[in-house]
């Protein structure tokens, strides 16, 4: 992608900022508009009410109109709060939920960055949320905030435990971090998707399928944990903290936290998916193949990867409406005590198998 | 261990099963009304916004009476027989002008008690239960028919009326004392000339 930008543009930092820009603005914040409304419709109808009706047809303006409204709303800083790291603190949030999209490949043509660290870079950069998360709740001054902040981060921390340990058994099974290079090997058909087992055929096949689908389990409720969703919003958990860390934040800077977790929800999908689903390949191979159309591979690419995460974000949605919030010891329970020995677990054997 | 590992399986399976719930209400048409385009429709006895229909009422004041809050106030006044006969759509006569007919419905507490003495049921409740209003004396519905001027004219025809009638009856009395003087005085005259011959019964 950086490479034809700069055949066209003729100049290295104008491709650098439109390979940047182009993703964030063509894909990743129409995705947030419409997931926030598709949030709202699916959580209404899974209760049997229509959700918003009144902005255009079924409402589907409905969350431009919210955004110019919050765009015009007055920016309340608190008196007491400490200015500095409180407007900074969405900012933080934001970009480093965005920044998790450079290293995702969205096809074989398009992907910010394929640099080779790339896993490594998702789990250091959305740990950077949390240090967005403390200082928004730190600098609001207010119990609830901070209560919320002090939970987020603990949960946080706790969970990229697990995350970090289903990663690097990824890794092991595939040998990179390059999030390209992993994609790449589960090409042609399904059956070549690392929760099928990886591109190898033979006995260790069978063996990893069960093994994969539970590595993908914990993946999915630990990634889940780690953008504070229900069950796991303990960190925002309204019925208990008003809106934990970011119930002093009004008007844009509260927009940003809501961009920033639907980003972050559909970030997660997405590297779920190019971990475990076969990232943007096809799983029954392309039309553009058979039909000697090459120019239609890539947007047949972004298609399938598009479908695999809106996918998992609609499961997201899902669990969030069925089930009811965790407490702060059961949350730890399912951390300490259920999701890291069976990843620990799922390692050693991975890692006996790539050995063998 | 055993137990960890139930616990482990409990834990998914029970997910899955409220997924399946949450999944299933997806395609459940939803019990939304869409309000002010689609209207709910209301029960048969509903009790919203009054209305009378001032043809039939006959200014009996029976639903003013009955109502427990007094938000009905009617004036009447008397018609003359030069009026005519106004007859109700079920056949009961009209013998008072109604000068004033308000509802405050503001007071009404929709018992609907002032529908049911009404003995031409031209009182009742309407379906209309959007009527809220930025002031209050918005809220007090006129329903009397008759402009002011006619409200004077038909005061001073029963004022006229009546003084005729007063006078009538006055002549009438007067008439009438005149006449029992009269007979009375040919009563003792008769009285006089008959005394002897009662005298002579006994």
């Amino acid at each position: 992608m950086y490479e034809f930008l700069q055949n066209i543009t003729g100049n290295q930092i104008v491709a650098y900022f439109i390979a940047a820009a182009l993703p964030l603005f063509l894909f990743i914040l129409p995705y947030a508009l419409l997931a926030v409304l598709a949030e709202r419709k699916v959580s209404a109808h899974m209760q049997d009410r229509l959700g918003p009706m009144r902005v255009g047809y079924h409402g589907i303006l409905q969350t431009l109109a919210d955004i110019l409204k919050l765009i015009q709303k007055e920016d309340i800083i608190p008196a007491a709060a400490d200015k500095k790291l409180f407007i900074s603190a969405p900012y933080l949030i934001f970009m480093s939920s965005f920044a998790v999209f450079a290293v995702i490949p969205f096809s074989s043509f398009f992907i910010g960055s394929s640099i080779d660290i790339g896993l490594f870079y998702i789990i250091a950069i959305s740990g950077f949320v949390v240090a967005g998360i403390l200082m928004g709740s730190w600098a609001s001054n207010n119990k609830y905030s901070l209560l919320g902040g002090m939970r987020s981060a603990a949960q946080i921390v706790s969970y990229e435990i697990p995350t970090a340990i289903i990663v690097l058994t990824m890794v092991m099974l595939t040998g990179s971090l390059n999030l390209k290079t992993i994609t790449e090997q589960q090409t042609d058909f399904f059956w070549n998707w690392n929760i099928f087992g990886g591109a190898d055929a033979g006995i260790s096949k069978i063996v990893l399928i069960p093994l994969m689908i539970a590595a993908f389990i914990i993946i999915f409720i630990s990634m889940l944990a780690e953008v504070n969703r229900t069950p796991f919003d303990i960190a925002e958990a309204e019925s208990e903290l008003v809106s934990g860390f970011h119930t002093e934040y009004s008007g844009m800077r509260f927009a940003m936290f809501f961009l920033a977790e639907y980003a972050n929800m559909l970030a997660v999908s997405l590297i779920i998916s190019a971990l475990f689903f076969g990232g943007y390949n096809s799983p029954f191979g392309y039309l553009g193949n058979s039909l000697g159309v090459h120019w239609l591979i890539p947007i047949e690419q972004i298609f399938w990867f598009t479908l695999k995460g809106i996918t998992f974000v609609f499961l997201q949605m899902v669990l969030r409406w069925t089930l009811p919030r965790l407490r702060v010891d059961q949350l730890m329970t399912v951390c300490w005590k259920y999701l890291i020995p069976y990843s620990v677990a799922i390692l050693l054997i991975v890692g006996f198998i790539t050995v063998l | 261990m055993k137990q960890y590992l139930i616990n482990t399986w409990q834990g998914l399976w029970t997910v899955l099963v409220g997924m399946k719930v949450t999944l299933k209400h997806i395609f459940v048409p939803s019990v939304t009304i869409q309000y002010p385009d689609v209207k709910p429709v209301l029960p048969e006895r509903a009790r919203n916004r009054l209305y009378v229909n001032m043809d039939d009422c006959i200014g009996c004041m029976q639903c003013s009476t009955a109502c427990p809050v007094n938000c009905i106030e009617i004036e009447t006044v008397k018609a003359i027989p030069s009026d005519g006969e106004r007859i109700t759509s079920n056949g009961k006569k009209k013998a008072l002008w109604v000068t004033r007919f308000d509802i405050d419905i503001a007071k009404c507490c929709f018992c609907s008690l002032c529908t049911y003495p009404c003995p031409t049921e031209c009182i009742k409740m309407t379906n209309v239960y959007e009527f809220s209003e930025f002031e209050r004396e918005n809220l007090i519905y006129s329903f009397a028919s008759l402009t002011e001027k006619e409200i004077e004219e038909k005061q001073k025809n029963y004022n006229k009326f009546m003084e005729e009638k007063a006078a009538a009856k006055l002549a009438a009395a007067k008439a009438k004392a005149e006449a029992a003087a009269k007979k009375t005085e040919e009563e003792k005259a008769n009285n006089n000339s008959n005394d002897k011959p009662e005298d002579k019964t006994k």
